[in-house]
């Protein structure tokens, strides 16, 4: 056999082993897509529970609170970065990370300094290979997501937001995550998390059409001590949502990629089938015109 | 007797809902029972057990911790981020 038909049959058979592996993960991704969508879909009773409340106290009491108002003067302001443990997922954590980078630098433009939470194994390897610093990091079960993360960070964010700037606090605090909106599609996300920006109730229209009307809600023990024990929960429950939502757009994002890279090893693997083929075709036509030359020469030496 | 419609919420799913003559929940200021008609009120969650009273007479209960009630025309939430059915 030729030199070069070995290294074709080579080739085919490296992008045929890729292809299992890439189609095997295509088909788990896909499979973990479901489940993850149904956790967020489970988790939203509780959400709209809290948003309803929230919005319910924040429109019948004028209670100010320090997670409502606007600070004076920004001087640090803080980014928490949602991307996945692991990649192979495309553009996924490349998208959030730019997102990140390019609200740092508007941030900066108006004068704040930035410091960042990180969540997912890719943003902190991202920041150590740039040798940056963030001020904290969580690792690991970013594909499934727990509530105890979740609660971990809202605690950790809630304390930074509380403590002064001068002291090392931040004074405004920014998600960047990927929402998932259908299996194709993706989306980055970019949101301010606090201070809160309370809608009034009034202002919202039902699906229907019609206002909805909150009631007067008698509080126990009083507004503002609900309004306290609320909020914190509200941040939890949007920090978990950003993890699941991001936890269901890794897995469309892997599936998506992986059926590319399937799709491409199949490209390359006809491809060097055609080649292979056509090397073995020369190699027999020239070890015909080889022997036809030598018999030839033994006839006309006669 | 209109019946309540209670729900029991957690960070991560709904654990229980369903309609209910009577609710008992303990909040910060102590136990609280709830019957069809009562005002709106929202009340913080002391962590305990949150006592639900079918309209058969069959009694559920549940745990529930960090969380809160909310009580709107006979709608009654009960919303922790950790519940479970006991």
């Amino acid at each position: 056999m030729g030199a070069q038909l070995r290294v074709y049959r080579q080739k085919i058979k490296s992008a045929q082993t890729t292809k299992k592996i890439t189609r095997a993960m295509e088909l788990i991704s896909a499979s973990r897509i479901q489940k993850a969508q149904a956790r967020v879909a489970a988790s939203t009773p509780y959400s709209d529970a809290i948003t309803r409340a929230v919005s319910a106290v924040a429109s019948y009491s004028n209670v100010s609170h320090v997670l409502t108002t606007e600070p004076e003067r920004v001087d640090r302001a803080a980014i928490v970065i949602f991307t996945s443990d692991r990649g192979l997922a495309g553009a996924f954590n490349s998208q959030v990370l730019r997102e990140s980078e390019e609200l740092a630098e508007l941030l900066r433009s108006q004068g704040k300094e930035v410091v960042y939470f990180l969540i997912g194994r890719k943003s902190v390897g991202y920041f150590s290979f740039r040798r940056r610093d963030y001020e904290r990091s969580w690792i690991g079960g970013t594909d499934n997501p727990e509530f105890d993360t979740a609660k971990e960070v809202a605690d950790a964010v809630l304390e930074a937001f509380l403590r002064d700037s001068a002291d090392g606090g931040v004074d405004e605090i920014h998600i960047v995550y990927n929402r998932f909106v259908s299996r194709i599609t993706q989306v980055p996300v970019v949101t301010r998390l606090l201070p809160l920006e309370v809608v009034e109730a009034e202002e919202e229209a039902a699906p229907s059409g019609k206002v909805e009307v909150f009631p007067l809600y008698e509080f126990e023990p009083d507004a503002e001590t609900v309004l306290d024990g609320l909020l914190p929960v509200y941040i939890e429950s949007r920090i978990f949502n950003a993890m699941l939502q991001s936890a269901a757009a890794k897995h469309a994002a892997t599936q998506k990629a992986m059926k590319s890279a399937t799709d491409n090893a199949d490209k390359l693997i006809t491809d060097y089938t055609r080649l292979a083929n056509e090397a073995r075709q020369s190699e027999i036509t020239q070890q015909i015109a080889e022997i036809v030359g030598g018999a030839d020469a033994l006839s006309s030496s006669k | 007797m209109a019946a309540l419609n209670v729900s029991v919420v957690a960070a991560d799913q709904e654990v229980w809902a369903g309609e209910a003559s009577m609710v008992v929940a303990r909040t910060v200021e102590g136990e609280i029972g709830i019957l069809p008609g009562h005002e709106p009120m929202l009340a913080i969650l002391a962590g305990g057990e949150v006592r639900v009273t079918l309209p058969g007479g069959e009694k559920i209960t549940a745990t529930a911790e960090d969380g809160f009630l909310s009580v709107q025309s006979d709608a009654v939430q009960v919303v922790a981020s950790r519940a479970a059915l006991a």
